[in-house]
């Protein structure tokens, strides 16, 4: 019997083949938490009366969440966040360093074959470079920075198999959030979601990783791609392992496949305030817009900035428009191609990379009434810091449409 | 800890840990007595000062889905909370919680009750008993059971000196 991609990397780790439901302890490869989380993983550490730190290579802290801080309050976590990794040696990518999950793999820090915990859910994102990746919380983040090892349960598998030639004005994003809305919120809880088929073989890496993304918003345990050229290309240069190539077999044993014809797929729209609420954006056409943000670790790379700049075109925004580049290293590129310069002249506001309005913590956010069209992850009432707010989650390519135009409009390709 | 008996606050289906804790508390303080305020507080913005020693909390699918974020089930487990009984849990959060000490089971309890009403669980039974009728709950893993016993698994390591999960299996 084959096995999937899930399966695969574990059973490269246990040296046997796992089967579903078992629990395994797994050696961490890379462990990860940032400010919302950090802070917590501390207090338990330090409850715990452990030794030290098991690896100074593979643990990293990230600011990314309220950054750079808005109130006294948030300085004192961050603060104690440096402390800790002056004291342990280990890494801390302080504010303007950009989101956690860009920050990873350019880092150098996530490998096919790979396994990354990271204390936040979207830790899902790094199963687009074929690692096994998932998010936890401060206190089994603490027990992995002790030891360096974690229990898992094998999950079974959800195959989103997405085949055939994505209309020009559809983007990852939208058969992503199309999948959310035929699965359910929880329709994969406790499942790997491995996407395959001719269509994610042709994304970027870009696309890749804002559907491996957003699979913990159908419950999934972490997002899958296999590992190809387009992975190597990203990777070279930045890993300290070789690169490998992994796959799901075709005899692999899946709980369930979607089938997706990609040629069918129109714009998506997430509609608050479930992800998985999710209507064609050209049953909303129309619909006034107030803030639109385009970023996070769903959509603030490179692909995304380009669309909204060539959408923009040197035009003037109709909508309060805020911009966040996922990284530093996303930042700089941006600038170098144009692209900050085109976007501030439009009447965005470009901010520091980070998480931005995405979580609400510090800026960005809306008011009662307003509608908000979000290039983000999670439109959950309250999310962006305003619970009477409506949050509606888009691809770039909508959003920066919105933009332009103050109103959703169904998008054309660019 | 092995038989827990409350007063019943029911919720829907996907609780999410914004609801539990909205973000924007949480990146200010990790002070639970300043967080646990802010308890249930999207879904219910009462709750906190409702809520008694005891108390168990009883919803429906995926509850606690959404962020990582383990003030979730901290603050819940802060007012008093003893247990949360969901039709299904997010993985993280279910996770989260026995880590912390707090009981949660998975069981169809939900349209069988409503807030106010009194019920007893058996955890190591797989038992929920309500107004005389016997709910079955798949029992919780031994290990896990363990780290709950043991209060979360901050005590479980100081009082074992490392993690159950290390040890050889048996």
């Amino acid at each position: 019997m084959g096995m999937t991609l899930a399966e695969k990397i574990i059973s490269r780790k246990i040296g046997r083949e796992p089967s579903p439901g078992e629990i395994v302890v797994l050696s961490i490869d890379a462990a990860m938490a940032h400010d919302g989380t950090a802070p917590l993983m501390i207090k338990s550490f330090e409850a715990m009366g452990a030794k030290g730190v098991w690896s100074r290579e593979k643990a990293a802290f990230v600011i990314d969440h309220i950054s750079p801080s808005s109130n006294e309050g948030t300085s004192g976590l961050h603060k104690m966040m440096r402390e800790f990794a002056k004291q342990y040696g280990i890494m801390l990518y302080d504010v303007g360093e950009g989101i956690c999950h860009q920050i990873l793999p350019e880092k150098g820090y996530v490998f096919p074959g790979g396994v990354v915990v990271g204390a936040d859910s979207h830790t899902c994102t790094h199963g687009a470079f074929a690692a096994f990746s998932t998010g936890i919380g401060s206190t089994d983040m603490a027990a992995v920075f002790a030891s360096g090892k974690l229990w898992f349960k094998v999950p079974e598998t959800l195959k989103v198999n997405i085949t055939g030639d994505m209309p020009a004005n559809v983007m990852s994003k939208d058969a992503v959030i199309y999948s959310i809305g035929k699965v359910g919120a929880d329709g994969a809880t406790y499942m790997a979601v491995e996407f395959t088929g001719d269509s994610v073989k042709r994304m970027s890496m870009d696309s890749r990783m804002t559907m491996t993304n957003m699979a913990i918003e159908m419950g999934g345990k972490t997002g899958l791609i296999a590992s190809d050229n387009t992975t190597k290309g990203f990777l070279q240069g930045r890993i300290g392992v070789p690169f490998v190539e992994l796959a799901g077999d075709k005899d692999a044993s899946y709980k369930a496949i979607l089938e997706i014809d990609a040629a069918e797929l129109e714009p998506q729209l997430s509609c608050p305030h479930q992800v998985d609420n999710v209507k064609p954006v050209s049953e909303l056409e129309g619909m006034q817009v107030d803030q639109v943000f385009i970023g996070s670790c769903t959509n603030g790379r490179m692909e995304d900035l380009r669309i909204a700049a060539k959408v923009l075109n040197g035009n003037k925004v109709m909508a309060r428009t805020i911009i966040m580049p996922a990284s530093r290293e996303v930042m700089i590129k941006a600038i170098q191609e144009g692209l900050i310069e085109e976007l501030v002249k439009a009447g965005c506001a470009v901010g520091v990379p980070g998480c931005g309005p995405c979580v609400g913590g510090h800026h960005g956010v809306p008011s009662v009434g307003e509608n908000v069209i979000s290039t983000t992850n999670r439109n959950f009432k309250g999310r962006m810091g305003c619970a009477e707010a409506d949050i509606y989650l888009a691809s770039p390519l909508t959003a920066a449409n919105a933009a332009l135009n103050g109103k959703l409009v169904v998008p054309k390709g660019v | 800890m092995n038989v827990l008996k409350g007063k019943i606050w029911k919720f829907g289906d996907d609780i999410s840990t914004d609801l539990i804790i909205p973000g924007k508390y949480k990146f200010k303080t990790i002070d639970f007595n300043e967080l646990a305020k802010h308890a249930m507080e999207g879904a219910d913005p009462t709750f906190s000062s409702k809520v008694s020693k005891g108390d168990i909390i009883v919803a429906g699918e995926n509850f606690g889905c959404g962020s990582s974020r383990e003030q979730a089930p901290v603050v819940i487990k802060h007012v008093g909370v003893s247990a949360v009984v969901a039709k299904s849990f997010a993985r993280i959060f279910y996770r989260n919680a026995f880590n912390i000490g707090l009981p949660v089971v998975e069981c169809d309890l939900a349209d069988h009750i409503n807030t106010g009403d009194f019920i007893e669980l058996r955890l190591t039974e797989g038992k929920v008993i309500s107004a005389g009728n016997v709910y079955a709950f798949k029992p919780i893993p031994d290990f896990l059971m363990t780290i709950l016993q043991d209060g979360g698994l901050v005590d479980h390591y100081k009082k074992r000196g490392g993690f159950i999960w290390e040890e050889p299996t048996k």
